[in-house]
């Protein structure tokens, strides 16, 4: 008797009070980030060696297959737009007054000096689709307590093999990410910071990408404003919507 | 004509100084013209032996969607090592080289290089691949002089190696900086880094494949196998012709105005002879020498002023040339910037050809340009010009 209640206890314990399973974490975390649509303007301030520059855009997005992007200064950058539909990218230059896809080995390139790919742009698989999801504890990131989560890649084309991402047990908010290498090798850190409640859901307000083996102080990105699931018309979503 | 070539040099001779002036430029023409072809053969012949023996060899295979200029192609161009060649290989005749794009960050700087798997063993091209041969905790790796001057790369740097698999998936690496060799081959040296063949073909999951084939004089060029290209020496080194083309094209522009000045003064000495000298003119055809027997030595007096320039040119010309030969024209700027196969010291090369059509070109225009002014000689009238009568 004292056995089967002890068994019972155990299992009570592992169940109903244990750490969530990290895939239902990232599934929070994939309700927190992502919406049905979205319209969002940022700054990006890209931190080099020797100085900064800071450009604004506004971008459209509904889900994760459409994405259009209006960069709006500094002037030298201003108009330049960008339009995502599904696996393609297009890029709309207005001093050449040319529209050129980024397709192939272009997308590996750098987006407009940042320490961003358009590759990590283009990549909107979910992380449960790509990566094995294993809870490795708790820590604590800027004073709040997160789960340490890694992830280990489960198909072959991904950028990355290995990624560690730290997520906020209560907003369930990743407040850091590391991308790794093959090898092991740190390659890229991302850290999101101000998370705020917007529409009802967490959100990180500045997130700031870091290519480890570069140097320089990283590309940050704060969003100065953003609205959910509004209404974007079809139009934006085509390539006419580049050049106008 | 005996009698016209002593008479035009006992006349040449007493003319002094006016002579030995003419002669004197038509000499250093005659030397400049040498010199500077010699420069370009000279070029030529270095360029393509360079590339030869570091680039290219006897001749390459390369994968069908190989294209050296558009390094977006590398990810596709990469080919199972054929059965065919694998002999050629073994014999040291051919070596596979797989070519994939990389970033190296030195001094935390992102530089996009290609990397390029060579055989360590190879004897097929002067790259220093042997010294990839070596026990190192890091991927050992050696660079051009370019590479690792714009890179501020030494011998045993660490610096890190970024690149992708062929599933597009990131790795990094460190590599060693184990040689820097230095040719003449801008080519071979920009923005690439050479690694043991197969460690790349480890780290991009192309296990015994490659993208280009580099063979030397000993292959025995057969049936080219699926899926690979051949590309003559030629081929390869027609970018080496059309530069020598234009560059040859540029430097007429520069014998044509060195000409022109020498045919001028001939001519204005020939106008001038033939203005001061009626009496003479007269004498001749009073005592029996036609018109165009008159005009015959106008023409060989002036036509002789080539051959004493070649005469002079060869006294000093030849000590000067042999000299250049052997220690080479340097370029007073920086070679390596040219994007070319051009060494920083240039030795011209002369044949027998070049010297003789220079020769005969010069001989040529100072023959054709002494005629026209005494043709002169022929509309005279034989009385007022013994007379001394100006006409």
């Amino acid at each position: 008797m004292r056995t089967i209640t002890l068994l019972i206890v155990l299992f009570l314990a592992l169940t109903g009070f244990s750490a969530p399973d990290a895939s239902e974490i990232l599934k929070k975390v994939d309700q927190n980030l992502s919406s049905e649509n979205r319209v969002m303007e940022s700054t990006i301030t890209i931190h080099g060696k020797r100085n900064s520059r800071t450009m604004t855009s506004r971008s459209y997005a509904v889900g994760t297959e459409k994405a259009f992007t209006e960069y709006l200064s500094p002037a030298r950058d201003a108009g330049t737009k960008m339009l995502k539909l599904e696996n393609q990218l297009w890029i709309y230059s207005p001093s050449t007054d040319r529209t050129i896809q980024i397709s192939g080995h272009m997308l590996r390139q750098s987006v407009m000096g940042s320490d961003l790919s358009y590759e990590d742009m283009m990549d909107d698989r979910k992380l449960t689709d790509t990566y094995t999801a294993t809870l490795e504890g708790t820590e604590t990131v800027d004073g709040r307590e997160v789960y340490l989560i890694s992830l280990e890649a489960k198909v072959d084309d991904v950028a990355y093999h290995s990624q560690k991402m730290w997520v906020d047990t209560e907003r369930f908010v990743p407040l850091k990410q590391e991308m790794f290498a093959k090898s092991g090798q740190l390659l890229k850190r991302l850290e999101m910071r101000d998370v705020e409640k917007i529409s009802g859901r967490w959100f990180p307000r500045t997130m700031v990408y870091k290519d480890m083996l570069k140097q320089g102080g990283g590309t940050e990105y704060t969003v100065t404003k953003i609205e959910f699931d509004v209404d974007i018309p079809e139009y934006i979503f085509s390539k006419a919507a580049l050049k106008q | 004509m005996w009698l016209a070539i002593k008479l035009a040099y006992r006349n040449l001779i007493g003319a002094g100084l006016r002579t030995w002036l003419n002669v004197l430029v038509l000499s250093f023409s005659f030397v400049v013209i040498i010199w500077m072809k010699g420069i370009m053969v000279g070029w030529d012949y270095q360029a393509k032996t360079d590339m030869t023996n570091w680039q290219i060899g006897a001749g390459q295979y390369w994968h069908e969607n190989y294209d050296p200029y558009d390094p977006f192609t590398f990810d596709e161009s990469h080919i199972e090592i054929p059965e065919l060649l694998k002999s050629e290989i073994s014999n040291q005749n051919i070596t596979p080289m797989l070519i994939a794009q990389g970033t190296i960050y030195p001094q935390g700087r992102m530089q996009s290089v290609v990397l390029k798997g060579i055989d360590p063993t190879q004897k097929v091209l002067y790259l220093p691949s042997e010294k990839l041969d070596t026990a190192i905790t890091a991927l050992p790796a050696f660079v051009g002089q370019l590479m690792a001057s714009s890179m501020k790369l030494t011998v045993g740097d660490r610096v890190m190696l970024r690149w992708r698999d062929e599933n597009g998936t990131f790795d990094a690496a460190e590599i060693e900086i184990v040689d820097i060799f230095s040719s003449n081959v801008p080519a071979v040296e920009t923005g690439q880094v050479y690694i043991p063949l197969d460690k790349l073909q480890q780290m991009i999951g192309l296990e015994n494949r490659a993208t280009i084939f580099t063979f030397n004089e000993n292959f025995k060029k057969e049936n080219t196998p699926d899926g690979l290209v051949l590309k003559s020496k030629d081929e390869l080194t027609k970018a080496v012709d059309d530069m020598i083309k234009t560059k040859n094209s540029g430097q007429s522009v520069f014998y044509f105005i060195l000409i022109l000045l020498v045919m001028l003064a001939i001519f204005d000495t020939q106008v001038l002879s033939i203005f001061r000298r009626q009496k003479e003119i007269g004498t001749y055809i009073a005592l029996g020498y036609t018109r165009r027997q008159v005009v015959g030595l106008f023409t060989v007096e002036g036509g002789m002023h080539a051959i004493l320039a070649a005469v002079v040119a060869a006294a000093y010309g030849i000590p000067f040339l042999a000299w250049q030969a052997k220690v080479g024209f340097t370029m007073p700027v920086d070679t390596s910037e040219f994007g070319m196969a051009i060494a920083q010291t240039l030795y011209p090369v002369y044949g027998v050809g070049l010297v003789l059509a220079t020769t005969c070109i010069v001989l040529i225009v100072t023959t054709i340009v002494s005629y026209f002014p005494s043709r002169k000689i022929a509309r005279m009238n034989p009385t007022e010009a013994l007379r001394g009568k100006i006409q």
